[in-house]
């Protein structure tokens, strides 16, 4: 397994504030990974690392096996980085902004770019403040995947759009993704459309990453169990919970388990993948004084 | 001819193979028919490429597609045989408990609790 994206106890701290601690993960090639947690998580501070904007305050990490600070020239012209809220210059039509890409890149691929932009009937001479944000949105990252990237990083790139542009967006994402090889690594606190555009899933929260896997392997791993309140403790016993709801009789567990559950008093499902960050987002955090339960999951 | 449910919980590769599962059964995909191109299933909704080859293999590993190189992915095996001749009588006896459970009074949201709660009694006795 290639590995696109890696960290090591990584940690960013702004004055007395950690906006990321202790995050290690491992992103392999060829993954559409998300990156999930609600604003304030530390999702914009991980992706500025990665693309070398930020420095780390300590840890490590590693794009393709570079540090992206130590080694910028070889990271950067493997990495397309698309920021939130698609920024171009207004003024510029899309030829313009062309132009100034392949001026900038030296991988820089003009087919790619004309071809993606003739397919959504972007016009070459309009200026980029008067396309829609569903269509600016796409020309941040035509101008992105023109760069060919071998790992691109986007940033909430579809929370402005509407859910049609959304729609239109994850398309040519997802073409791209078809294409082949590309890694992919984007940020969202929307959980619709991730389970069907991504196969790999990083749960941040209060800076510090909660879960981290394999989409598919995560799913295997936890159940939503039902059952009687009295004999929560049975299950709580062998199982990891990560969350808990009570009613004055009944209990409904998730937990995150290897083994199977047999107890004849529970209902046992198979939770949505919504349902399970949900739960993990849902932990108790910064002002719990229990150690942040963390569960690494192989794919 | 895929259709993916965001909110079902079911993983989306397996969605797939039971679409085409589904549509190998009821007769409506026979032997030679090809299956959309990876290509085409993601452009027609926006998923990830992983996903239909995840589906792809599964249906391979279980004999029903098969890849031919430069040509596409084709349906090998159906899973109509002898079943699909009784569905309408099947359907039928269906449409009657229907219309007596529409005279005693059930709307459509008490026929499917009725039809899951008997269905998982029954799984559970098997599994007794």
């Amino acid at each position: 397994m290639s590995i696109a994206l890696e960290t090591t106890g990584l940690g960013r701290r702004y004055g007395s504030t950690w906006a990321l601690r202790d995050c290690s993960l491992v992103i392999p090639q060829g993954r559409v990974a998300a990156l999930v947690g609600p604003n304030g998580a530390g999702k914009t501070t991980l992706l500025q690392l990665a693309v070398g904007v930020s420095r780390p305050s300590v840890g490590r990490v590693e794009v393709f096996g570079w540090s992206p600070h130590e080694q910028p020239l070889l990271v950067l012209a493997r990495v397309g980085f698309v920021a939130q809220d698609h920024p171009l210059y207004r003024g510029f039509t899309v030829a313009e902004m062309l132009r100034m890409g392949r001026k900038l890149n030296p991988r820089w691929d003009d087919t790619v770019a004309l071809e993606r932009l003739d397919r959504l009937s972007i016009p070459l001479g309009q200026r980029v403040g008067k396309l829609s944000g569903g269509q600016q949105a796409q020309v941040a990252l035509v101008l992105a995947l023109a760069k060919r990237p071998e790992l691109l990083l986007l940033d909430e790139p579809v929370a402005a759009l509407d859910p049609l542009a959304r729609r239109e967006f994850l398309q040519s994402l997802m073409d791209a993704v078809a294409e082949g090889g590309l890694t992919v690594l984007l940020s969202s606190h929307i959980l619709a459309d991730l389970e069907r555009v991504c196969d790999h899933l990083v749960i941040l929260s209060a800076s510090r990453v909660h879960l981290a896997g394999d989409i598919d392997a995560i799913t295997a791993h936890h159940r939503l169990v039902t059952g009687p309140r009295d004999t929560a403790a049975r299950i709580a016993a062998r199982h990891n919970v990560v969350q808990a709801r009570h009613s004055d009789r009944q209990s409904t567990l998730l937990v995150a388990t290897e083994q199977a559950i047999s107890d004849p008093a529970w209902l046992v499902e198979v939770p949505s993948l919504e349902e399970i960050v949900l739960a993990y987002l849902g932990q108790p955090t910064s002002t719990s004084t229990q150690p942040t339960r963390r569960l690494e999951v192989a794919s | 001819m895929f259709r993916i449910d965001d909110r079902s919980g079911v993983p989306p590769y397996q969605q797939l193979v039971q679409q085409v599962r589904q549509a190998l059964r009821v007769g409506w995909l026979e032997v030679g028919d090809q299956l959309p191109t990876v290509r085409d299933a993601v452009a027609q909704l926006a998923i990830n490429p992983n996903t239909v080859l995840k589906a792809y293999r599964e249906l391979e590993y279980e004999g029903l597609i098969a890849g031919r190189p430069g040509q596409g992915t084709f349906v090998t095996k159906t899973l109509a045989d002898g079943s699909v001749k009784r569905h309408a009588a099947l359907r039928r006896g269906l449409e009657r408990w229907f219309a007596a459970a529409g005279e005693a009074g059930l709307d459509e949201e008490s026929i499917v609790a009725l039809f899951e709660t008997t269905r998982r009694l029954r799984r559970s006795k098997e599994v007794a």
